[in-house]
């Protein structure tokens, strides 16, 4: 999926165009009514326009100034409903391009289910299978639905899905054994067992994410929409009682007037913008190709207070790897490791080019020219436990500790404590001995370990900052992972761990208030993945993982975690940042609106016109023109987010509070004036 | 201005803070249940009372039971003081033989005395026996006070725990009184009488003046009214002048005991959530914004006061008084500015100065710091619970710049919350500007109004306010005892104390449900200063910005045709 290598720029004319005509579409009350701020806004909009059509048939009133309030309460009306339109706008336009890819699907039926390496099939359209089907696919075949593979292994092309041109292995068993409906198998064949019905595979929820169809408003966005709603109604009565007293000093306020102070008290920014803010969040997560089941989680995300981490492949690379070696009984260092390097030039295995590479690179160790010429390898047996090589009448040897030793002929009682030093220490350290011996003599030890990836601990020192607590979960013993926390720098681990284990930190975490994020790949991570409040599932993971989880990381990346909290820190920031801003505006408003409509009854309060506006009916416009354009002004702020920094809550809060709180008190007092200025240079008010 | 006015101000605001710690500790003990000193005394008679109640009536309760447990017994106080305020000429201890009150006042006056208003639309000297001020005035003044601690302390056992339970109204009321309203009452009575305030169950005294005119001398059991009127921010005075009469308030040191006594009660309240809740931080972070929104309106009536009035100074009235009309020149400037400011930020309501003789700045802050909610530190216990909404609404804005579901002292801030929050914060502003329009445009409400143009409107405006607030304080000028006036504004009081405080009892049974999360580097900490600003912001902006249009159109109307030589 190109789209997702390239997020598409809001301002080109692909998302615009139908942005505007959506716009327009989304007028319609029946759909408004779900954001009331906006909702009120349109009443109010209607409200005037039937009073200009009345003035004009009447020929009284003064008809230029109300049809301009009308015209730009429209204009607000119009912004909030566009810059919805253009957050779902990106979505849409990927969710075209998913739908491309199972369009006209057919299905290979197995006709003998029964019968496993049987392949002879029916051809049916893919709509019509059913949960339970088997089919078969093969080489050049698109998988027709979301299914667990029964038998065979594939490499699959699952770009349409993630992006990533490079294929992957499919097999039966284990956890690689599921398949995407919309993927394509490359090589060999597979025996499939279709899980879900059509429709509601998982590229179908993807589109129907993306597209919002089944977008809900989140907890959150629901309690920010109960205050909106709220401050609506307390200016609504704020400027209706206006009324009343505006009669008492000897003024009759017309409804436009009204109309206007009302429109820009409440809240219209941050109405206009808040379903925005949600979508364009779904949407980066998307372009971080992790698919998202419900904007919940993705808000739960934002609160994460302890994050669950497999250590195999998130904060090691998963194999154990040379990092020193130990020379004992006066042999060289050099010497050491060029024997070692001898007896591991045959090893493939990771540990073994990790020695080769470790003696090569940081020991500079060299071959001797001849040295392969009649050189015998020994391979690893599960019997010996050692492998190694024989040159001539060198015999060298490496291997678990007691092989070596029985292989040189000793015993833990004639080791030596030199040799027995380093053994220790280096377990004690979490890491693995290998010993090394040259037929009967020790020549040292191998350190092996699990090497922490680079750049692991300061991402846990961001996580720190913003207020995570790291938990590290390993099926090694607690010495090795205690080991590997520290070097790493989480915050506590969870060595040995069974899945039941893992359920009950969960819990326990969950039960002292915390919420939990984590992130697996295997069938024995589903019961944890579904009780996590975040649960990440990989795509690579079993079926079984990505139903429990909440969310699916297309890279089966598990670091990704913390960008998905950023991304949940983002929406909320953002809906913060913009209601202190709408809020923060008022000020401003009441000073441009209030002299302008009492000055003539109260000469005095023209005091109150600190910005020096032009006269009563151009402020007023004024106003309500900055209103409305504010809302255009900060729709890239809205789909962008408004940027998380990790450095605490009470830094973020206090620049936060500057840029969009005092930020949101200055604005409007030089925005309005400029419109001011424009009006009067115009002479249209 | 004056140093030494300040020195007076900052040295009585000074002697409240050293207070607040003590008797923030004693307090919170108090309603944590603990033993105190006077348990030997006050155990018996305690447990004797719920006893009397009968089995189980002192079990924990949740909100709705506790809402359910405040509202009884308001009716049943409101029905009590009514039916004696009507029935007042057939009862004992009325030596004036004063006759029952008329329906709609004595509607109004229970009203006033059940929500711990205290709007007085009677002359207290005039109208009222001792037995209806002992019996029925004064028993409110501390039932209505004690009420309003006990709704404080279930919001505050809120954020304690996480049970769902918020404590037995029952308990928390009696608590409050005999321990706590009771001991202070005695104490604080007793320095007023050595002050010279009266204490008797005379009736009043005939004297011929120095004119050889005959004047009646009204006195009463007023030093222990006194007490308990400050100490439970009641505010209603003995006399219909309240405070500023020298039988109330006879010296400049009566007055500073009026001013610590009303102020220290509801401000060591936040000293004891603080406690309660286990941050004693929060307590003074709440106490903080308090102070400085406190100095702000004192600092701007005294100023506006001492500025002056330039229409009297070109009449050659003497500029460097200020302004002292309905002053009393034995506490002058600085001490009726503060007055004017604690009694209004307080929802204590008493006066010492004529706030409607308050230049219109001077005037507007008054009412301004009603309209903001009460909260500043607000009546015993409502104040608290009023600035609680406040920083939830303060979290809940800010909270979410973060980028964390808000939480206020590890309780999440969710729909439920923001719905009853909303619902609370809607009372005022829809009752004070609600009757306001409709009194300015009817001829029933405008009839009442003595002086027209904007100070009119500000009469109007500051009695609604008084009244949604339970202020009590009036603005005077405004004829209130009419039919009119006595319903709308009892409506006013009734709305103002119970549909703010359901909705609020129902935050605390829906926080106290929730468990409390621990602080992690990622919350927002509402202890620090940068909370305390926030929060002023928050005040200031949700519970002033909605008046800006009213008071343009009263006391800022007035000022600046004031300026331009206008006076109306």
């Amino acid at each position: 999926m190109s789209s997702t290598a390239k997020p598409i720029s809001i301002l080109s004319p692909a998302i615009l165009v139908p942005a505007l005509r959506e716009a327009i579409l989304k007028l319609d009350p029946r759909q408004l009514v779900r954001n009331p701020v906006i909702f009120v806004t349109e009443i109010l909009a209607l409200l005037v326009s039937a009073i200009v059509v009345g003035d004009l048939a009447t020929g009284q009133g003064d008809v230029a100034f109300s049809l301009q309030i009308a015209l730009w309460l429209w204009f607000t009306v119009l912004f909030a409903t566009f810059a919805e339109a253009v957050a779902e706008g990106r979505g849409k336009a990927q969710a075209e391009s998913l739908r491309r890819s199972k369009t006209n699907l057919s299905a290979k039926k197995l006709l003998f289910p029964q019968s496993p390496g049987d392949r002879s099939s029916e051809i049916i359209p893919a709509a019509s299978l059913k949960v339970g089907d088997l089919v078969l696919v093969e080489a050049g075949d698109i998988v027709p639905g979301d299914g667990e593979i029964v038998e065979g292994v594939a490499s699959v092309n699952e770009s349409a899905i993630t992006g990533e041109s490079a294929p992957v292995v499919r097999a039966a068993g284990g956890d690689r054994s599921a398949v995407t409906g919309g993927t394509e198998v490359i090589s060999d064949w597979l025996r499939v067992r279709i899980t879900t019905r059509p429709g509601e595979s998982f590229v179908d929820r993807m589109i129907g994410l993306i597209e919002g169809a089944q977008r809900q408003k989140t907890p959150n966005e629901i309690a920010l929409s109960i205050l909106l709603s709220g401050l609506t109604l307390i200016f609504l009565v704020a400027v209706v009682t206006l009324y009343g007293l505006a009669l008492y000093s000897g003024t009759a306020l017309t409804v436009t007037v009204l109309a206007a102070l009302l429109v820009t008290l409440i809240p219209t920014t941050i109405g206009g913008l808040l379903s925005s803010i949600g979508i364009a969040g779904m949407d980066r997560l998307i372009r971080f190709n992790v698919i998202a089941t419900s904007g919940r989680a993705v808000e739960a995300a934002g609160d994460v207070d302890t994050l669950l981490l497999d250590k195999t492949g998130t904060i090691t690379f998963g194999n154990r790897m040379a990092a020193e070696f130990v020379p004992v009984n006066g042999v060289a260092e050099r010497a050491l490791a060029e024997a070692v390097l001898l007896a591991s030039l045959a090893d493939e295995t990771a540990e073994g080019r990790s020695i080769v590479a470790l003696a090569e690179d940081e020991y500079e160790a060299r071959l001797p020219d001849p040295a392969q010429a009649g050189a015998r390898f020994v391979p690893f047996s599960a019997q010996t436990r050692l492998s190694g090589v024989d040159i001539g009448d060198r015999r060298i040897r490496k291997g678990a500790v007691d092989a070596v030793l029985a292989f040189a002929g000793l015993d833990r009682a004639t080791a030596g404590s030199d040799f027995l030093g380093a053994v220790e220490a280096i377990a004690r350290s979490g890491g693995t001995p290998l010993a090394v011996a040259e037929t009967g003599r020790l020549l040292g030890v191998v350190h092996l370990k699990d090497v922490v990836k680079p750049g692991i601990k300061e991402r846990f020192a961001a996580l720190r900052a913003m207020g995570i607590r790291t938990v590290m979960i390993t099926g090694d013993n607690p010495v090795t992972a205690a080991a590997i926390a520290s070097e790493a720098g989480v915050d506590e681990f969870l060595a040995e761990a069974t899945p039941e284990q893992k359920l009950d930190y969960i819990r326990k975490e969950q039960a002292g208030g915390r919420l939990v994020a984590m992130c697996g790949d295997g069938t024995n991570d589903a019961p944890a993945l579904a009780q996590a409040d975040v649960g990440v599932a990989m795509q690579s993971g079993t079926q079984a993982a990505r139903e429990a989880g909440n969310m699916v990381d297309l890279d089966s990346s598990p670091t990704k975690l913390i960008e998905i909290v950023e991304i949940g820190k983002q929406i909320l920031m953002t809906r913060g940042a913009l209601t202190t801003f709408s809020i923060a505006n008022d000020v401003a408003k009441y000073f441009a609106i209030i002299p302008a409509l009492f000055v003539a009854t109260y000469p005095g309060l023209g005091a109150l016109n600190l910005m020096g506006l032009g006269s009563a009916q151009s402020a007023i416009l004024s106003a309500v023109i900055f209103n409305a354009l504010v809302i255009v002004a900060l729709i890239p702020l809205a789909l962008r987010g408004v940027a998380y920094r990790p450095v605490g809550a009470a830094a973020l809060l206090s620049r936060n509070l500057l840029v969009y709180g005092l930020g949101g008190l200055v604005a409007p007092f030089l925005g309005i004036k400029l419109i001011d200025l424009a009006i009067t240079a115009l002479g249209i008010a | 201005m004056t140093l030494s006015g300040w020195l007076q101000i900052f040295i009585l605001l000074i002697i409240v803070l050293l207070l607040a710690k003590p008797l923030g500790l004693y307090m919170a003990r108090v309603f944590s249940g603990e033993r105190t000193w006077l348990d030997p005394v006050l155990g018996p008679l305690e447990r004797g009372l719920l006893a009397l109640a009968g089995p189980g009536a002192g079990r924990e309760q949740g909100w709705l039971a506790y809402a359910w447990s405040v509202l009884w017994f308001a009716v049943s106080g409101f029905l009590a003081l009514y039916a004696l305020l009507r029935l007042q000429g057939l009862l004992p201890l009325n030596p004036q033989g004063f006759a029952g009150l008329a329906p709609d006042l004595a509607f109004n006056t229970a009203v006033s005395f059940v929500t711990n208003t205290n709007w007085q639309n009677y002359a207290g000297e005039t109208t009222l026996s001792h037995f209806s001020q002992m019996a029925g005035l004064t028993v409110q003044n501390f039932l209505s006070a004690a009420t309003g601690m006990a709704v404080a302390m279930a919001v505050t056992r809120a954020f304690s725990g996480s049970s769902g339970v918020v404590g037995n109204f029952w308990v928390d009321m009696t608590r409050a009184t005999l321990y706590i309203l009771m001991p202070l009452a005695i104490l604080v009575a007793l320095a007023f009488i050595a002050m010279g305030v009266p204490q008797t169950l005379e009736a009043s005294f005939a004297a011929t003046t120095l004119e050889g005119v005959q004047q009646t001398i009204a006195t009463g059991p007023v030093a222990s009214q006194e007490a308990i009127k400050q100490l439970g921010t009641n505010g209603g005075g003995f006399f219909n002048v309240n405070a500023a009469h020298p039988f109330e308030n006879p010296t400049a040191f009566s007055n500073a005991l009026n001013i610590v006594a009303m102020l220290s009660v509801s401000l060591a309240l936040m000293y004891s959530f603080g406690q309660m809740v286990g941050n004693r931080r929060q307590g003074w972070a709440l106490i903080a914004v308090t102070l400085v929104l406190l100095c702000a309106g004192i600092g701007a009536i005294y100023w506006a006061e001492t500025a002056g009035n330039p229409l009297l100074h070109a009449v050659g009235v003497d500029a460097a008084q200020g302004n002292m009309e309905g002053k009393e020149v034995r506490f002058g400037q600085a001490m009726s500015a503060l007055y004017a400011a604690v009694t209004t930020g307080l929802s204590n309501g008493g006066v010492n100065a004529m706030h409607a003789a308050l230049t219109p700045l001077g005037g507007l802050v008054p009412m301004l710091l009603i309209q903001l909610g009460e909260v500043l530190p607000g009546g015993v216990g409502s104040g608290l619970y009023g600035m609680i909404v406040f920083a939830i609404l303060a979290v809940f804005v800010a909270g979410l710049m973060v980028g964390r579901t808000p939480e206020l002292l590890g309780k999440k801030i969710e729909a439920r919350e923001m719905k009853l929050a909303m619902l609370a914060i809607l009372i005022l502003p829809l009752t004070i500007l609600g009757f306001t329009a409709i009194s300015a445009v009817m001829p029933l409400g405008t009839g009442s109004i003595l002086s027209p143009g904007p100070h009119g409107l500000s009469e109007i405006l500051y009695a609604y306010s008084s009244a949604a607030g339970n202020n009590g304080s009036a603005f005077a000028g405004l004829s209130g005892n009419t039919p009119w006036y006595n319903t709308t504004l009892g409506m006013a009081m009734l709305i103002g104390r119970f549909a703010y405080l359901v909705p609020v009892l129902a935050i605390a049974g829906s926080l106290a449900s929730k468990p409390r999360i621990p602080p992690s580097s990622g919350t927002f900490p509402t202890d620090r200063p940068l909370f305390v600003g926030l929060l002023i912001g928050i005040i200031l902006i949700m519970g002033g910005l909605q008046f800006f249009p009213a008071l343009a159109l009263g006391p800022l109307a007035e000022h600046f045709a004031m300026i331009s030589g206008q006076s109306f």
